[in-house]
């Protein structure tokens, strides 16, 4: 399991139109009762339509635009704690059927029970506010973004050798009806742009770069500079070629706001899902109600958080995105979850079922996931730490879920020393451990923001994440650097 | 769809060409059934259809994609219109263009075995609540089995181009794959272990639940080691890993562009003369053998480093162009995404010595089970190479205490310098990886002061 800031692909176009059209509801319910068989617990269809739109600069030339399109239906069956799922790209009557049967088929229903029919109470959650569809703005004009982001880049300094950036959009339209009546869609659009830059010193090469994505359309550009972004990944590069080997071995770090989310997402995100703490793969399992963390922690997870690169108004099992306060004061209030995980557990959903396309089974997912803000300034926090580690940006990470070993890359960090930001250090991991670190928490900063879009990989699927910090200090973490 | 009914579809696409077009189009249809076992029962079962199309097309040296997850008739030439938009307005590059036919013959291997079609879906189930058992039962220390999976896929790709290219092959896989778990006080270990093969009764079981076993148990009680510089023990899983990253930056795309700390090395020595790798599609053993190249050229084998010596890169038809060096028949995609220049099947030559024996030459050092973070850890441009680690210390030629927590740091380039031995048992991974046991020395270990 990891979350890394890689944007994911995404695109533009599709007919503007309810969810509902993919599917018509007589079609549904027959699916679903020929889904149920005889004697299965439960029936699901979820349809998808999705389409992408990017374009790639690299090497001083737009190299390519590509599109996608994918648009079909998957059925999951469960009886007892076994699910059944098939998919097709047959939206026909006839591969609904049949994928149904299959699912059926899979799911190994006892028989002999009776059939029923599903009545489905149609709801239809408002989606999220697009103010220009990314399939309606030319594409001469996306390319042109990524022309003059790099036209900044290159020209900011001689040492920067290569630029490449990416524009991308996507447009998903799903739908989800089910057993429990349920008939529910949403219309997800997500626009994203990021730059990456190479520069080339006497110590040989480093990179910088800079992303943006939120779960708006083209009006992203409206509150993003394009060419500050530029700016701001020529620095990042231009900046670690002075830069000199990260210490070895354990110190006091300082974590800046937004992009230090990854370290809650992977230090305790990832075992507070319910399916894991189910199979006993969570460090968290068995805490509830219990301190697991320092008093100055609070942790949401927030489907509902406006244009995050983490929003929906419904997960993939149709159940409305929420506000969930998972660690309140360092107390553990409660898990996320699916509608596998509730149902078998007598208890609502989270809102946390989510899955990466038609053809993936959902399971207990992370949103937009953030600490939520102190009482301390930034300069009181940095200015606490005689020697440090102070991290302006991380990258990616990666937990195993059932010892909480956790790592993170520091993509830009500087030495602290006597409480002043001093010396920019070459990348290197972090590495700790979630129900130690947790508790390590020993100041939060008054300066929260989200951070960078990012892609959640757990069991090979990837979902669109989020997650914000604002700065904060730990106690120790072992640094993996090469300086003695 | 069979192999000559995907061809049909590609041709139908190219037929439609314009004068002053090229276009490559590449079909693929697959079925895969993917089985999760848990405490004994089935926790899920999926049975996939899966079909993709990819269009490419060129006018003036510009270039536009298109694809899509269906072969429905209707949404195919769709693509086809789609690319030619996009192609308006990208930029022109003389080198741009697909792959040319070059008169190399294509080995010919045969990656389809009937008997994945013919296991029925309870024999697949039993594989997979087999396997959970056998873990759960092999030792006492284990507590659980987090997941036991199967998984197979049947499948045929086509590709058809305006040069001439009309190729197509079908491929059979087959995987098992399970992760352990066991109590140690407070805390979790897990462990993982997995095998692929073209075929069920090729898996290798006894293997797979002695590895996970000996990945969760051997690793008990495990502490976090203080800040050392160690010679590192890479068995062939975990010595693929890391040569796998290094081969990576050998690729015509990160070299002409800038991006791979080997730029301008053709000819010098930047490993230890003990090292020679290459990559070799051609070798029928190696799972990620082939007999075409992702633009549809016969794949071949191709010198990467020999005695040390960087012998060359990887290119596809671009990249070969461009640098003049021609493709090398290493074009590697997804149905659904552009061609670019990539590793197939890395094969890493044997040196002398098991791993027992190499193990018993370390004086002071790490016997590697796993590494974390390898995407957010290592820089394929600067070379930066920084990851968690778990494993066993090795002390005067024997393993020592687990140990976790910690990470090794070095750079891609220094790696491959303090390269100190490499075992004589190549071994192939599912991964298509063929590779022997190597050690590395100097390497910075980080944990407690």
């Amino acid at each position: 399991m990891n979350a890394s800031t890689s944007g994911p692909s995404s695109g533009s176009g599709g007919a503007p139109g309810e969810a509902e059209d993919l599917l018509g509801r007589d079609l549904l319910q027959q699916v679903l009762t020929a889904a149920l068989g005889s004697g299965a617990e439960f029936a699901e269809v979820f349809a998808e339509d999705v389409a992408r739109g990017s374009v790639h600069l690299d090497d001083g030339r737009i190299e390519s635009l590509a599109s996608g399109r994918d648009r079909g239906a998957g059925i999951r069956v469960v009886s007892g704690e076994s699910t059944g799922f098939a998919h097709t790209a047959d939206l026909s009557p006839r591969g609904l059927l049949s994928a149904a049967k299959a699912a059926a088929d899979a799911a190994r229903a006892t028989e002999g029970g009776s059939t029923r029919t599903v009545d489905l109470d149609r709801s239809m959650p408002t989606p999220g506010s697009v103010a220009v569809r990314p399939g309606d703005i030319d594409k001469a004009t996306k390319v042109e973004l990524l022309q003059r982001a790099e036209e900044v880049a290159r020209s900011s300094d001689q040492a920067i050798s290569q630029v490449s950036a990416r524009y991308a959009d996507s447009r998903r339209r799903i739908l989800v009806a089910n057993s429990d009546g349920v008939l529910s869609g949403d219309d997800q659009t997500r626009t994203l742009f990021s730059v990456s830059c190479v520069a080339s010193g006497d110590a040989g090469l480093q990179t910088g770069s800079e992303t943006i994505g939120l779960s708006v359309g083209f009006e992203l550009f409206d509150r993003y500079d394009v060419e500050e972004l530029a700016r701001r990944a020529a620095d990042r590069a231009l900046t670690k070629l002075g830069a000199r080997p990260a210490p070895s071995g354990t110190l006091p770090v300082v974590i800046g706001p937004g992009s230090g989310g990854v370290l809650f997402h992977e230090a305790c995100g990832h075992g507070l899902e319910a399916d894991l703490v189910r199979k006993g793969a969570s460090a968290f399992a068995d805490r509830l109600g219990t301190q697991v963390a320092s008093p100055l922690v609070t942790l949401i997870d927030d489907g509902t958080m406006d244009d995050e690169w983490g929003r929906y108004a419904i997960d993939d099992e149709g159940n409305p995105a929420s506000r969930n306060v998972l660690i309140e004061d360092g107390v553990l209030v409660d898990y996320m979850w699916d509608g596998l995980r509730a149902r078998a557990e007598g208890r609502s959903s989270s809102g946390n079922g989510r899955r990466q396309s038609y053809r993936h089974l959902p399971m207990v997912r992370m949103t937009n996931t953030y600490l939520a803000g102190g009482q301390s300034t930034p300069e009181d926090i940095i200015g606490s730490v005689e020697n440090g580690v102070y991290v302006a940006k991380l990258g990616g990470g990666q937990v195993n879920t059932a010892s909480g070993d956790f790592v993170f890359g520091m993509v830009e960090a500087y030495m602290i020393e006597d409480g002043q930001i001093t010396a920019p250090l070459r990348e290197g991991q972090l590495i700790g451990n979630g129900p130690t670190v947790l508790q390590q928490i020993e100041a939060v900063g008054n300066d929260f923001e989200m951070g960078p879009p990012g892609t959640c990989g757990k069991d090979g699927q990837g979902v669109p994440v989020g997650d914000g910090v604002p700065t904060l200090k730990v106690q120790e973490l072992t640094i993996g650097g090469t300086a003695a | 769809m069979n192999p000559d009914e995907l061809l049909a579809i590609a041709a139908g696409v190219i037929d439609r060409a314009k004068d002053n077009e090229q276009i490559e189009v590449a079909c693929s249809h697959s079925r895969s059934t993917s089985i999760r076992a848990y405490d004994g029962e089935v926790e899920s079962l999926t049975t996939a259809d899966n079909q993709a199309v990819g269009v490419r097309v060129l006018v003036d040296g510009r270039e536009g994609f298109a694809s899509a997850g269906t072969l429905d008739p209707d949404v195919v030439p769709a693509m086809l219109e789609e690319a030619r938009d996009n192609a308006r307005f990208s930029e022109t590059d003389p080198h741009v263009g697909i792959a040319q036919p070059d008169g190399i013959a294509p080995v010919d291997i045969d990656l389809w075995r009937d008997e994945v079609e013919a296991t029925s879906n309870q024999a697949k189930i039993d594989m997979a609540l087999e396997l959970e058992r056998r873990v759960r039962d092999a030792h006492d220390r284990i507590t659980g089995v987090r997941v036991a999976g199967y998984g197979d896929s049947v499948g045929s790709f086509a590709l058809a181009s305006t040069a001439g290219i009309s190729a197509a092959t079908r491929a059979t896989s087959s995987s098992i794959s399970v992760q352990a778990l066991a109590l140690d006080g407070e805390r979790t270990q897990t462990g993982y272990a997995y095998d692929g093969a073209r075929s069920p009764s090729a898996l290798d079981m006894d293997r797979v639940v002695s590895r996970a076993v000996s990945q969760t148990v051997d690793l008990l009680g495990s502490t976090k080691p203080k800040t050392a510089t160690v010679d590192l023990v890479l068995d062939p899983h975990l010595a693929a890993t890391v040569l796998g990253l290094v081969a990576g930056t050998l690729t015509g795309d990160r070299v002409l562009k800038g991006r791979s700390p080997f730029v301008d090395r053709v000819g010098e020595t930047i490993a230890h003369p003990a090292l020679t790798f290459l990559d070799d599609p051609t070798n029928p053993h190696s799972l990620g053998a082939d007999s075409h190249d992702g633009e549809g050229l016969a794949c071949r084998r191709v010198p990467l480093v020999e005695n040390g010596v960087l012998q060359g890169f990887l290119h596809d038809s671009y990249t070969g162009r461009r640098s003049g060096a021609g493709s090398t028949g290493s074009a590697v995609r997804g149905t659904r995404g552009l061609p670019s220049p990539g590793l197939q099947a890395l094969a890493v030559e044997p040196g002398a010595g098991t791993l027992d024996e190499l193990i018993a030459d370390v004086e002071e050092g790490l016997m590697v089970f796993s590494l974390a973070g390898l995407h957010s850890g290592v820089n394929p441009v600067s070379g930066d190479f920084s990851v968690g680690v778990e494993g066993r210390m090795i002390r005067d030629g024997q393993l020592a205490e687990p140990i976790n927590e910690c990470t090794i740091a070095s750079t891609l380039q220094r790696l491959l310098l303090d390269i100190k031995a490499i075992g004589g048992d190549q071994v192939h991974l599912p991964t298509g990886v063929s590779t022997p046991a190597v050690v590395v020395g100097d390497v910075a270990l980080s944990g407690a002061a």
